[in-house]
């Protein structure tokens, strides 16, 4: 509400704080909202409520036990944190990994993507009200994370790569297993798509909900899931040297809304993706060793990229010849998302903040390792 | 949208419950769980390197007197000493260690290795 006297306006817009503590955020971040009238005009954020400081492990720990730090930076992306942080230590040793620890690898990763966007679309659903759809999907989230700990040891922070493969292997038991939870949960997913996609609530309060276009995507530099719902074809798994990608059949999903809607969407469908990804690697598991055994002393600097359920994961390293890393450094997708999400936020309704924040999917956590 | 409703409502009289009734009905506890770092202490030789390579700081080993300590609260249950000790000393129970209200550590005596030169 403007207030004008003489021709002077005193005051037209008001501050309103969003976060660190709001029932839909999994993590704290904070935003000043700047209101007119109901209609948000800008953001500015503020970040560092869970800064840890886990990149100056590095002087503390070494090469091997630095793995475990690595893991515990996400709480629901853990896996692929330290998959990336041993790709690249065998990108600068020239260390091969035998090709069953790389399927390994694939089946654990992918069953990571299927558990994080299931809570995704339950705290998506929570956003607006729809509780029993979020008590549903947290459910069947429940026999992934089962599955999780039946093969690897225990649920969330699995801890099985090491430098040179993987630590734990397959048996036929597991295998059966696995099999029987991907045609089990084939059926479970359509309903999901069906009750999500297709609800007249849900389709109200989500489209044409912060619409951003495909170039101002590329010239703010979003990734993952985000960019690929404004039909940008860009996905990391599509590198010829992660994981086992390469030998299954594999396309990014595109969207071509740059809605809410369609960023929802494109979640839908990997979450289904990835239970056929998985089916087609179980399937097509090699027989062979699961580790080499190094002692790595890496020199130099490298790089090495990943895609996580949130987007393109990037670690870079500097080694000096011992035991001892000199340098770890790591970007996380939600950092390179927060610039999209301040400019899908003007011109909205302040009803509709919790849902434009939920839709870039924020790691809190990861951005302010 | 009604008979779909009404359809649910009468097929959810007839199916059974969709939890566990619990604490009568458990899971059982699956074989691979890592719940708990125990040792043998008849079999360990005081190494010393499942000290060396607790990436969480968890075990003290006095070589001299032969005492192995673990911190529980410190143990990430990551299992890296008990697949690089070469004796067969520790292992991981699979049971979830009951809650606790003091933060002890855990000590084991067992025979010190003999120093050269001695009987």
């Amino acid at each position: 509400m403007k207030i004008e006297f003489g021709g002077i306006i005193l005051a037209a817009r008001t501050i309103v704080p969003f976060g660190p503590q709001h029932p839909v955020l999994p993590e704290p971040i904070h935003l000043k909202l700047e209101l007119e009238d109901e209609i948000v005009v800008g953001a500015l954020p503020q970040i560092g409520y869970v800064h840890r400081g886990l990149e100056g492990l590095v002087d503390k720990k070494d090469i091997n036990q630095l793995i475990y730090v690595c893991e515990r930076v996400c709480g629901i992306c853990s896996h692929q944190h330290s998959m990336c942080y041993c790709e690249t230590i065998e990108k600068l040793c020239n260390i091969e990994v035998p090709e069953r620890a790389k399927y390994l690898r694939t089946i654990w990763a992918e069953l990571h993507r299927v558990h994080s966007h299931l809570l995704w679309l339950g705290l998506f659903a929570d956003a607006f009200g729809y509780e029993s759809l979020f008590m549903q999907t947290w459910r069947v989230r429940e026999k992934t994370v089962d599955i999780m700990e039946k093969t690897a040891g225990t649920r969330i922070i699995i801890s099985v790569n090491v430098v040179g493969g993987v630590r734990r292997d397959l048996d036929d038991n597991m295998i059966t297993e696995l099999k029987d939870y991907t045609k089990e949960m084939k059926g479970v997913f359509e309903k999901f798509k069906k009750a999500f996609g297709d609800d007249k609530a849900i389709i109200n309060r989500t489209q044409g909900i912060g619409v951003i276009t495909a170039e101002q995507m590329i010239e703010l530099g979003g990734v993952g899931p985000t960019l690929r719902g404004s039909g940008v074809k860009q996905d990391c798994r599509l590198l010829p040297d992660v994981g086992a990608y390469k030998n299954l059949t594999f396309e990014p999903i595109v969207e071509n809304g740059g809605d809410c809607y369609a960023r929802m969407m494109v979640r839908m469908r990997e979450t289904i993706q990835a239970n056929e990804l998985i089916e087609e690697a179980v399937n097509k598991l090699p027989a062979g060793p699961i580790n080499v055994d190094v002692k790595p002393k890496p020199e130099g600097e490298q790089i090495s990229r990943i895609e996580q359920p949130r987007g393109e994961l990037m670690y870079y390293i500097r080694g000096n010849g011992t035991k001892n890393l000199d340098r770890l450094r790591i970007r996380t997708p939600t950092f390179s998302n927060i610039p999209p999400l301040l400019k899908m936020l003007p011109g909205c309704q302040m009803a509709d903040v919790p849902v434009i924040v939920l839709t870039i999917d924020p790691c809190i956590s990861c951005t302010e390792r | 949208m009604v008979f779909g409703m009404l359809g649910q409502i009468i097929k959810n009289f007839f199916t059974g419950y969709a939890t566990r009734l619990y604490p009568f009905e458990q899971r059982k506890l699956y074989e691979n769980l890592r719940g708990e770092l125990k040792i043998h202490i008849d079999k360990c030789t005081f190494c010393m390197v499942c000290e060396k390579r607790c990436p969480a700081d968890a075990i003290e080993v006095d070589r001299k007197e032969g005492i192995w300590t673990l911190n529980p609260s410190r143990c990430i249950l990551c299992n890296v000493c008990v697949e690089d000790c070469k004796y067969d000393a520790l292992y991981m129970d699979n049971h979830w260690r009951a809650p606790y209200t003091e933060n002890k550590s855990i000590s084991f005596k067992g025979t010190p290795p003999k120093k050269k030169g001695e009987e």
